[in-house]
């Protein structure tokens, strides 16, 4: 079993192709780190008892810093590297949560409005254009919005990282939609499909047991490409300040406190969380297009 | 004229050299027709490409000369070599749908390709495609020669193809499967076309194809290949009838006869494994399960009046789209334990037929019988109705038929599962381990997956399964189409066994005659979605009262088992 991964296709692949394994190699120590956060980190970045402000704005270890601080810290005295172990962690888990639930609505309602066609297929893919006429951003403030007015405010808090995972994910589900009823279109003419159907298998079996395991190349893709878009989108929202707080913050909030140092000399604050940002999602997307490479030969 | 000497092509790749042709050598003199016969992944086309220095990459000529009439092909340089092609040799390929620009009218690219080659003003070249368009067979061709490939049907296009690879008046046209994808009678139209240019021409053609009826019917020389290798060569009539080679012997005994019934081909079941099987799933366990609690399996199928209508492409926003009619009022009957063959060309609605008795299609009007009972129609046939097990289908292409990201013994053991006929898994299993025994595949093939099989043991296969159902009728549209000749008479002989066995009926749908012939009681032909003739099939073979059917049969290139008088 081993021994036919390593000599399959896409191993072989992925061992000719050193761009896609500079960024599994980042990718996989990124995802690392924010899993391991809690053994890694050295210090709580939520648990405000544990910083000193004697410790703040302190630059990295190269600038003439403070040994304890490889990175620095911020203005709180909040160590640079446990901050963003944490942040990536809750970036990485809003992204994930929220790639997972476009894939799981968007490739459902796919499959379905490719499977029967007519009016339900028109249905759907209306409102999937309605969907992508708006911005995420848009559709995010607008499912915040509606939080805040409808949840108690106590509630509030507790809610919004998923209030923010469902806003993403609401802005994301429209790519798996298409691309499942595009490809469920191509396999649903190919005769095991109709072999399927002849033999009265019920329509949930045949699209989740035929159809599905047939057209997961180009789900896969857009599942690791929109991963990418799923965090950028999350840093966006909080960035602008719509999306998580600055006391529990993700690499976006990070980011936005970072701003307001962009003049001050006190660079690290916002450089640092922008970098890891940036390197997280570049290895993501070359990995997404080596994955469309492997599933697409043609594009070779 | 074209003097190929031990040509040898080979591909690196990741798992080695890999020699695609070897040591190939062939002559083409000028006005004759060589042909070039093999099955798939015999290195037909591969020569072709390299004649004409088109090798897909990684591919190469490793060794060999390749020599038309003065000019050594393998030491031009790019540039001249791109000069030399349409210039001296030119290449007609199989589908005409996709070897002409749809966004050029012919004149357009007819004339692009004579001034390519040729310093020649575009009043001229126009004169000379008329010229050439008229004597390629097409009316009226001043005015035609303004439309589009669109406009012109897959044998005016063919011939449009054709007239683009003369009008630079080449010494050599390598034909790949020119007639492939066409109906008999536009291909035997262009087959006349081919060797009339051979005679008033004298241009040499290598005509590259699978099927031997073609290469009966036209060539002067045939060459036979057989894994990039040269089985036998030379005069098309002595290769043919008395090979001296058991390769092109057993390859003529696999390809079916117009003008005769076999009972079985003779030949050896090459991919057939000796290995006996393990108790409990052999053969013989397949036959008894199949057969148990009933007598014969056969039942008899009825369409009365059967029409099909499509809704065809909306013109105006306001008006209803007009309908197609694919089948109108068509009735057929098929004797329980016999064999229909249902005839036709493309677009005659054999396949609509088939989708209206598997209720995929809905009819608009008519009825349809199984045995005795009245079968519902596609919308009120439920999921659960009994007809669903008692009609199976084998498709024409194997390679989509099966998912591929099933195993094997999955995908054989979902009818026993969906049917209800077997609850227990590891029964379930031990069945269909039988059965493929029974079809003549190794039992410990139910642990693949199915690309690792090929194309004629993924249409054995696909028997299994539509037999596991324990079918009373079994709908065969094209089955062997797919399929070399050599694997098409496996299949064929496997189907005639089980059908002589346990008493099928079949519906055998082909556009092949030859093979219809061989396998049905009866026949029935269709043409634009009626019924020309229907009636015992040595009787239309024979004798065929519809003057279609003649025409069809006159035009089937013949291939006999004997030698033409």
């Amino acid at each position: 079993m081993l021994g036919r991964f390593v000599q399959s296709e896409p191993v072989y692949l992925f061992l000719r192709s050193p761009a896609a394994m500079v960024a599994a190699v980042v990718a996989v120590l990124i995802i690392g780190g924010a899993i391991l956060a809690p053994v890694l980190a050295q210090s709580d970045p939520y648990d405000l008892s544990s910083f000193s402000l004697m410790d703040g704005l302190l630059p990295p270890l190269w600038e003439g810093g403070d040994p304890r601080f490889l990175l620095g810290t911020d203005d709180q005295g909040r160590d640079m590297v446990s901050a963003i172990l944490y942040g990536a962690r809750l970036s990485l888990l809003i992204g994930l949560s929220a790639m997972a639930i476009a894939t799981v609505l968007g490739v459902g309602l796919g499959l379905a409005a490719g499977y029967y066609g007519g009016r339900f297929d028109a249905i759907v893919m209306r409102v999937a254009d309605v969907q992508l006429a708006l911005p995420a951003i848009l559709t995010a403030l607008l499912i915040d919005g509606i939080a805040r007015g409808v949840l108690p405010t106590d509630v509030q808090q507790d809610l919004r990282v998923a209030v923010l995972t469902l806003a993403i994910a609401l802005s994301l589900w429209v790519n798996f939609a298409r691309t499942a009823r595009a490809s469920v279109f191509v396999e649903r003419n190919k005769d095991y499909v109709q072999a399927a159907m002849i033999m009265g298998q019920h329509p949930l079996r045949v699209m989740l047991r035929h159809i599905l395991p047939n057209i997961m190349g180009p789900l896969l893709v857009i599942m690791t490409v929109d991963l990418a878009s799923a965090i950028l989108l999350e840093a966006t929202l909080s960035f602008l300040g719509i999306g998580l707080p600055a006391d529990s913050p993700s690499l976006g909030t990070l980011i936005r406190i970072g701003m307001q140092f962009l003049l001050s000399g006190e660079w690290w604050i916002l450089w640092v969380p922008t970098l890891f940002l940036v390197a997280l999602v570049v290895s993501i997307n070359v990995l997404g297009d080596f994955l469309r490479d492997v599933f697409n030969p043609r594009l070779r | 004229m074209l003097s190929v000497q031990n040509l040898t092509v080979q591909f690196p790749g990741r798992f080695g050299v890999f020699t695609a042709i070897e040591d190939v050598s062939l002559r083409i003199a000028p006005g004759e027709i060589h042909g070039l016969v093999g099955e798939s992944g015999a290195g037909k086309s591969t020569i072709g490409a390299a004649i004409i220095g088109l090798l897909q990459p990684p591919g190469f000529v490793a060794d060999g000369s390749l020599r038309l009439g003065d000019t050594d092909l393998r030491a031009l340089s790019p540039l001249q070599a791109h000069a030399l092609r349409g210039k001296r040799i030119s290449m007609i390929f199989q589908d005409p749908q996709t070897s002409l620009n749809p966004l050029m009218t012919i004149k357009d690219q007819l004339v692009e390709t004579m001034q390519a080659h040729e310093d020649i003003s575009a009043a001229k070249a126009v004169a000379r495609a008329i010229d050439l368009l008229e004597e390629i067979g097409i009316e009226n061709a001043a005015k035609r020669i303004e439309a589009y490939p669109h406009q012109f049907s897959g044998g005016m296009r063919q011939r449009v193809v054709i007239a683009l690879a003369l009008c630079t008046n080449p010494e050599l046209i390598i034909a790949d499967e020119p007639t492939t994808a066409l109906d008999v009678a536009v291909q035997s139209q262009v087959l006349d076309l081919i060797r009339g240019l051979a005679d008033t021409r004298g241009i040499g053609f290598l005509l590259i194809t699978h099927d031997i009826g073609v290469i009966a019917q036209i060539t002067d020389t045939v060459t036979v290949l057989r894994g990039g290798k040269v089985m036998e060569t030379g005069p098309t009539a002595k290769v043919l009838w008395t090979p001296d080679h058991p390769y092109t012997a057993s390859l003529m005994a696999a390809v079916p006869p117009l003008d005769r019934k076999l009972a079985r081909f003779e030949m050896p079941d090459s991919d057939v494994t000796p290995i006996a099987a393990p108790p409990g799933q052999s053969a013989k366990d397949a036959e008894v399960w199949l057969t148990a609690g009933t007598q014969a399996l056969g039942e008899g199928l009825r369409l009365e009046d059967v029409t099909v209508r499509f809704s065809g492409n909306r013109t105006s926003l306001f008006r209803k789209p007009d309908a197609f009619t694919a089948l109108d009022a068509v009735s057929l009957s098929v004797r329980p334990g016999t064999v229909m063959g249902l005839v036709g060309e493309s677009g005659s609605g054999k396949s609509t037929i088939a989708k209206v008795i598997t209720g995929l299609v809905q009819p608009s009007a008519g009825r349809l019988s199984l045995g005795e009972a009245a079968l519902p129609l596609a919308r009120q046939r439920g999921r659960k109705h009994p007809s669903r097990r008692d009609i199976q289908m084998i498709f024409q292409d194997p390679f989509s038929s099966l998912n591929s990201r099933h195993r094997i013994g999955d995908i054989l053991a979902e009818p026993l599962w969906l049917y209800g006929l077997e609850q227990d898994a590891g029964q379930r299993r031990k069945i269909a381990a039988a059965m493929l025994d029974l079809v003549g595949l190794s039992t410990d093939a139910i642990d693949r997956f199915p690309h690792q099989f090929s194309g004629g043991q993924r249409q054995r296969i696909a028997v299994a399964r539509s037999l596991l159902a324990r079918p009373r009728v079994l709908i065969c549209d094209e089955p062997t189409s797919a399929l070399d000749v050599s694997i098409q008479a496996q299949v064929l002989n496997l189907l005639k066994d089980l059908q002589a066995r346990f008493g099928l009926t079949i519906l055998f749908i082909s556009h092949n005659l030859a093979v219809v012939r061989q396998m049905s009681d009866d026949v029935t032909v269709l043409k634009g979605g009626r019924i020309v003739e229907a009636g015992p099939s040595e009787a239309f073979f024979t004798a065929p009262q519809a003057s279609y059917s003649q025409e069809l049969l006159a035009l089937t290139p013949g291939f006999r088992a004997s030698a033409p008088v």
